[in-house]
This record gives C-alpha cells, sequence and structure tokens, in this order.
C-alpha cells in the first residue's frame, strides 16, 4: 500500500484531496482552528497545533503516543472491548489514528480539526482515536470524515475513546461525507468524571451504503452532563443504523439524546436511542423524530429508557411521519410553491441549531452543510 | 373597482356542503367585518379565497383584481396579493420568524434583513423572537404580532384576517389593529376580517359588517350597528330580524 507523504501544512496537500477535506469541514486558512489532523487511507499526512495552543495541547499518532507514554496503556482500549466484535477486531490488528491530549486548565478557544479521508477505492481504513481532556480543560473538535471524489468504495473502521476528566468540558462535532458504497463501522465511548460535559454532534447529510453505530457515554462522575445530538439526511438508497447510548452511573447527572432524520429514495434508517438511569437522583430525555419523504423508505425509532432507580426522571418522545401538510399550506400561503415550502421545512428540520454550539462553531459547521447541501 | 368579487359561490369540505350561494363584492380600499356564530362558514369563506386545497368549490367563482382565481393554488393567490393571517398558525420546527419575514419579501431567507423589515419588526416588539422557530413557545399576542408582522412584509393587496382579536392581550391587539390600520391608509389594501368578539373594530375603521348564518350571508350593513344588535340580542335576533339584506349588491 501506498505511503501518503507528509506535509507540514494543508496548502501542500494534492489539489483533488485537499478540495475534498475543505468539502467536509477542513480550513485551509486554520487561522481560527487549534491544530489541524489529516489522515488519508492508512497515512497520517499532517499533524500540527497552531503556535498560541502549543503546551495546551498535544496531538500524536496513537502509535507514536503509545510508544511515548507507558501509562497510556491504561487508556487504550480501556473503555471498548478489542473483541467486541469483527470491526473492533481488524482495528486491534492494525490501526493508525490520533492520540489528542488537553492538558489541565487548557481552555482552547478555537476547534481542533480533523479530517479522516478515504482517497482509493476498496481501501480499508482503521483508526483508532483516544481522547484524553485533562481536569478543569475546554476544547472542540470538529472532525470530517470523507472520501475522495476518485475512491467509490471502502470501510471506514474507527475506534474512539474519550476520557472527559473532572470539570472538563468537551465538544465533539463528526461530518460523515462518504461515498455512497462506503462501508462505516464507528465505535465510540466516553467516560465522564464529576462535574464534567461531553457533548457529540453528529451531521451525516450525503448517501452512504452501510452504516451503523452506536456511540456510549458513561456518566462515571457525580453531576455528570451529556448531550448527543444527530442530523440524517438518509437519501439515494442509504442504509443507517445509528444510535446514541447514555449510561447514569452517578448521582445528579444529567443527559439528552436528540435524534432527527429525514428519509427518502429507498433509504432505512434505524434511530436507536438509550438512556440508562442506575443511580438517583438523574435527569434524562431522548427526543426522536424522523420525516420520511416518500413510501420507498423506512425510519424504525427505537428509544429505550432504563430506570433502575426511583428517584430518575427519564422521557422520551418520539414521532414518524411525513411533513405535516398544514405547514407546507401555511408556506405556501407566504408565497413559496410547494417544493419551495418543502425543501424549507426538512433544512429547518436538520437545522444545526438544535446542536447547541457556540457561535464561531455553528457558524463553521452550517458553511460546511450549506457547501454539502448544495448537492441535495 | 372592486377587489374582490364572489358570484353565486357553494363551497364543500370533506363532502359536506358547508358554503351555500354565496355572492359578495368587496370594493378596493375597503375593509369588511364578518360576524356569525361558530360553525356558521366565515372561516370556510376566508380559507377558500385563500384557496386551501381540502375547500372544495363546487359551484360560482371568485375574481380578484378583475382575474378569475378560483382554480388557483395558494402559493399563486399570494404572489397576486392575498394575504391570509391564520386563527392559529403553525409551529414550525427551524425555520425562524427572521426567515419568515424574509420569504413573505419574496427573498432568500439567507439575506440581511433590510432597515425596513428590521424597523418592521422593531414595531411589532418581536426583536427578540426573530431568531426564533416560528411560532414556538409564542403566547396568544406573540403569535398574532408574527402573523400581522409577516403580512405586513407581504405588503398584500388584500388581507383575509381570521379572528385577529381572539386569544390576544390588550396591548397586543392595539398593535396589531394600528399597524395594520396605517397599513391599511396607506397602501389603499382592503381588508376582510373574521371577527368573533368585534374588539378588532375598536382599533380599525371598517366600512360594511356581514352576519354569516348557515353557510349563507345573512345581512350586512354597518359595523356598528349590527355588532351592537348582535351584543343586545344575540345572534337569535338576526334570524328574527325582518331587516335583513340578503343579496342586494353584496
Amino acid at each position: 500500500m501506498n505511503e501518503k507523504k507528509k506535509v507540514s501544512s494543508l496548502t501542500e496537500l494534492p489539489h483533488g484531496i485537499l478540495e475534498a477535506a475543505y468539502k467536509s469541514g477542513i480550513d485551509a486558512r486554520e487561522e481560527e482552528r487549534s491544530g489541524t489532523y489529516m489522515y488519508v487511507d492508512h497515512s497520517r499526512v499532517l499533524s500540527h497545533i497552531n503556535e498560541r495552543f502549543k503546551g495546551k495541547l498535544e496531538l500524536l499518532d496513537t502509535t507514536e503516543a503509545l510508544k511515548k507514554y507507558s501509562w497510556l496503556e491504561d487508556y487504550y482500549w480501556g473503555l471498548i472491548d478489542a473483541d467486541k466484535d469483527e470491526y473492533t477486531r481488524r482495528v486491534d490488528e492494525k490501526f493508525g489514528g490520533y492520540f489528542l491530549r488537553i492538558l489541565p486548565g487548557a481552555k482552547i478557544e478555537f476547534p481542533l480539526q480533523s479530517c479522516l479521508m478515504i482517497s482509493s477505492s476498496g481501501m480499508e481504513q482503521r483508526v483508532h482515536n483516544i481522547v484524553i481532556a485533562e481536569e478543569g480543560s475546554e476544547a472542540r473538535v470538529i472532525t470530517g470524515c470523507t472520501t475522495h471524489p476518485d475512491a467509490k468504495s471502502g470501510q471506514h473502521i474507527g475506534v474512539s475513546e474519550f476520557y472527559i476528566k473532572k470539570g472538563a468540558r468537551f465538544n465533539y462535532t463528526m461530518i460523515h461525507n462518504w461515498g455512497e458504497d462506503t462501508l462505516v463501522r464507528p465505535r465510540s465511548v466516553a467516560r465522564l468524571e464529576d462535574n464534567s460535559t461531553f457533548i457529540s454532534n453528529y451531521v451525516l447529510l450525503q448517501p452512504v451504503k452501510d452504516l451503523q453505530m452506536y456511540p456510549r457515554v458513561l456518566c462515571e462522575g457525580e453531576n455528570a452532563t451529556a448531550g448527543l445530538n444527530s442530523i440524517v439526511y438518509a437519501s439515494r438508497g442509504s442504509g443507517v443504523d445509528i444510535g446514541s447510548g447514555i449510561e447514569f452511573n452517578a448521582p445528579g447527572c444529567r443527559g439528552e439524546i436528540i435524534s432527527r432524520v429525514i428519509a427518502l429514495e429507498g433509504s432505512r434508517v434505524t434511530a436507536r436511542g438509550i438512556i440508562k438511569g442506575n443511580t438517583s437522583p438523574a435527569k434524562g430525555h431522548l427526543e426522536c423524530k424522523g420525516i420520511l419523504l416518500d413510501d420507498s423508505s423506512i425510519i424504525h425509532a427505537i428509544p429505550e429508557l432504563v430506570g433502575a432507580r426511583k428517584d430518575v426522571d427519564l422521557s422520551h418522545e418520539a414521532a414518524v411521519g411525513r411533513i405535516a401538510e398544514k405547514e407546507i399550506i401555511y408556506l405556501m400561503s407566504r408565497g413559496l410553491s410547494r417544493d419551495d415550502a418543502t425543501s424549507i421545512i426538512v433544512k429547518g428540520f436538520l437545522d444545526v441549531d438544535i446542536l447547541g454550539l457556540p457561535e464561531d462553531l455553528q457558524r463553521a459547521v452550517r458553511e460546511i452543510l450549506d457547501k454539502m447541501a448544495a448537492g441535495m | 373597482m372592486n377587489t374582490l368579487e364572489i358570484e353565486n359561490l357553494s363551497v364543500e369540505v370533506g363532502g359536506k356542503k358547508i358554503l351555500k350561494d354565496i355572492t359578495l363584492h368587496l370594493p378596493g380600499g375597503e375593509t369588511m367585518v364578518f360576524f356569525g356564530p361558530n360553525g356558521s362558514g366565515k372561516t370556510t369563506l376566508m380559507l377558500t379565497i385563500a384557496g386551501m386545497p381540502e375547500y372544495k368549490v363546487t359551484d360560482g367563482k371568485i375574481v380578484f383584481n378583475g382575474e378569475d382565481i378560483t382554480s388557483m393554488k395558494v402559493d399563486e393567490r399570494a404572489k397576486r396579493g392575498l394575504g391570509v393571517g391564520f386563527q392559529l398558525p403553525p409551529e414550525i420546527i427551524g425555520v425562524k420568524l427572521r426567515d419568515m419575514v424574509k420569504i413573505c419579501g419574496g427573498k432568500n431567507p439567507r439575506e440581511d434583513l433590510t432597515r425596513e423589515e428590521s424597523e418592521l419588526i422593531e414595531r411589532f416588539n418581536l426583536g427578540d423572537f426573530i431568531n426564533r422557530d416560528l411560532n414556538s413557545g409564542f403566547s396568544g399576542g406573540e403569535r398574532k404580532r408574527a402573523e400581522m408582522l409577516q403580512l405586513l412584509a407581504m405588503k398584500p393587496v388584500m388581507l383575509l384576517l381570521d379572528e385577529p382579536d381572539s386569544g390576544v392581550d390588550v396591548g397586543s391587539l392595539r398593535l396589531v389593529g394600528r399597524e395594520l390600520q396605517n397599513y391599511l391608509d396607506s397602501s389603499g389594501a382592503s381588508a376582510l376580517i373574521i371577527t368573533h368578539h368585534g374588539n378588532i373594530l375598536e382599533h380599525i375603521k371598517a366600512e360594511t359588517a356581514c352576519v354569516m348564518m348557515d353557510g349563507r350571508i345573512w345581512c350586512r350593513g354597518d359595523p356598528g350597528e349590527i355588532y351592537d344588535n348582535i351584543l343586545e340580542k344575540g345572534y337569535r335576533g338576526c334570524v328574527e330580524c325582518e331587516i335583513r339584506h340578503p343579496g342586494e349588491g353584496l
């Protein structure tokens, strides 16, 4: 297999790769980013931290970090069983990916950007990412996972383990933009300590052949807060099985799962969600809404709540159906055609506002989605 | 010239005949209010004029500004200058009030608000609401103000308002009434307003009033006079009244 050439800045990348990275959210100017990590097929091509954040962030290849820090062994496969399924086993055999550590108390104003790309057909990309947000730190990551336009097929298997220490706040936004013939298997777990906050946002707007993931957040510390949001637009026969899970294993925890799904053109979407209240008090809410735009698609919503203490407060709302006719007519009464009214409702339903992003990050995500939505 | 001419209109909803042989003429620049008990057909008439698909015209025609609009779609009528204010407008997730102001002005929602639009928003005291999902968590008064804000952004030739005075606080009603009347005065637009309680009449000038009963226009006349009669005798009084004026050039 070809080792990709390492570069020291994004602008040195071949045009095609840079273009694909740009479309999945990578900001080539890097001015408002704390750092950049770019991984193409099996090679890390770029990893660097902006000058002003040096000493606050550490970014290494996971393989390199495991050599450098013996203590990292305690974290490596610490949250996910390497023998969990055939995909984790494959990652255990050979992998790339990044190790990101936000140092204690560091406040990183700009998001770190990462891009995982499949650049040639038939490629099986495997990554194992480990993120440690040390005590009292604050950081955000935007990850764009994408396929180069020349690559028609491929597999992406990604293991991610997040350790959110006491009082840390970490926001992880992942945007998937795969080729239509890609198989995608992310495997993620986050562990939250006392008073920490973990927000995970997931956006999928382009068709994908087969995607299955069920990230979990384990609230192990008191008063931990978790938010898992996903926006899915499943078109052209996409097969998507996506879930989010939160477990409350310490008192005072709160969590929310929001999922918005649109399905059309023969797509099949399973939208799962589970909140387990193993301790109390604990408060969790799950919202799962789906809109079907035609009769050839299926949305299967499976919200689950498990309460194991009398003082847990868990709730959910789920709805699957078509766009309300009265909303369409209302917009038409304002002068829009039926098609334009439908399009505005669909875009509104998938609005990134639900992700609760800080303003700058929201603007960035909105720009990415606008670029991707141009072909929707 | 008449802005609206309705001739011998009959309408069915879900196979049930609701409006029976309605004839109505509204001269340009005039405001007409509609009274009538629940289920009398007021809202059906208004939504039929607006072009709502479930209201099926079985007979007669609707002419707006000299053009037969009877079989036109809702959006085609809106583009010709018909503005509808709903009694219970829907909540729409993810569509912001700001977007609606742009859409009503025929622009792309992503465009910036013009000074004129910003001023209009301020006049309706909705500055804090423009980035919120449409009608989501809005009080009754806020919904009515948001409706009128959108309608005025459309700059309609004729407004169709379904109970702008129900479920609304006094301050919002005063504001909505004032802005509506200012618009009618300055633009020369016409309005057709359904009112259940007649409260809107304290804030706007209406040239005529109609009473609807059982899918028909029962009576027409001076708004104040008709309103006083209804207050005094109720709609039963209308049934018994011997000075009803059906048809006469309505």
